[in-house]
């Protein structure tokens, strides 16, 4: 019998990365709570996960070929990751970004995090006892 | 590693709130500050935020309202404008700064204003530097993993 490493960690490496990815945009989001004009943004984990272990993409957004190509995970009309997120409600100076419902998310994605760490972390405790042999 | 952005853009938007901090500071201390005639009394001072996107040949591009960047992007301070509120004229005709007719123009500083803006400045400071502790926290544990 093969121990496929891969299989042993099932699909918390990519949640992981995603999940890094989310908490890079919402702290983005956070980070501009005073810039006129800015919208909150934000991904839809459950279907960026999905697509990504169905292999449709292999990462979030559009190819970079060239080295100065400016890495972006949604253009206007084809990236689907990347949604706005509607405002409860919005100011005068076109900012969509609710300080309160950032950090509540943002919080949540750590937590989540910490969880598939915590499920990866406990699959190589396990797959070091079975090279162990204790 | 996104996790490790989360260190730019918060000290990104750091330095932008501090900048507002400062002018802040500068605006309350002048509050009183009266020019001789013929110079140009101080204003209120504001910095101007935007959302910059890091590009990969080293510049920075300003980010326009309808085009967003990939991940977080940085706050940049576009430039620290003045206010054009018209100035506070009082008649004091004993100071010495005082025109023909008795009257001093002083700055157009709102002190209630500047404290507020004060508060959320400080507010916003503060939410910066738990996000980078926590985006810590988190690479820390990643760099445990496995132990």
């Amino acid at each position: 019998m093969k121990i496929s490493i891969d299989n042993a960690l099932g699909l918390h490496p990519q949640a992981l990365a995603l999940r890094a990815e989310r908490t890079s945009l919402l702290a983005g989001n956070i980070a501009q709570a005073d810039t006129p004009g800015y919208k909150a943004r934000d991904i839809d984990f459950q279907s960026v996960l999905e697509r990504q272990m169905t292999g449709q993409q292999k990462q979030i957004g559009l190819e970079q070929t060239n080295r100065s190509h400016i890495r972006r995970m949604a253009d206007g009309n084809g990236g689907q990751d990347v949604q706005y997120r509607v405002p409860l409600m919005p100011s005068l100076d076109g900012n969509t970004v609710d300080v309160q419902t950032e950090q509540s998310k943002f919080a949540e994605n750590n937590m989540r995090f910490l969880a598939s760490l915590r499920f990866v972390d406990g699959r190589f405790g396990g797959l070091i006892r079975a090279i162990k042999g204790e | 590693m996104s996790l490790l952005n989360v260190f730019d853009i918060a000290g990104s938007a750091m330095s932008a709130q501090s900048v507002r901090l400062n002018t802040t500071a500068s605006n309350l201390a002048n509050a009183e500050s009266v020019a001789p005639q013929g110079e140009a009394t101080y204003r209120a001072r504001y910095p101007v935020f935007a959302a910059e996107l890091e590009s990969a040949a080293g510049g920075h591009v300003p980010l326009s309202s309808e085009e967003n960047a990939a991940d977080g992007s940085n706050v940049q301070v576009m430039g620290v404008i003045e206010s054009d509120k018209p100035l506070n004229v009082r008649y004091e005709p004993d100071h010495p700064y005082a025109d023909e007719q008795g009257y001093v123009t002083y700055p157009n500083v709102n002190p209630v204003e500047e404290m507020a803006n004060m508060i959320s400045a400080s507010r916003s400071f503060q939410i910066n530097v738990e996000m980078m502790n926590t985006a810590r926290s988190l690479a820390e544990r990643v760099l445990n993993m496995g132990r």
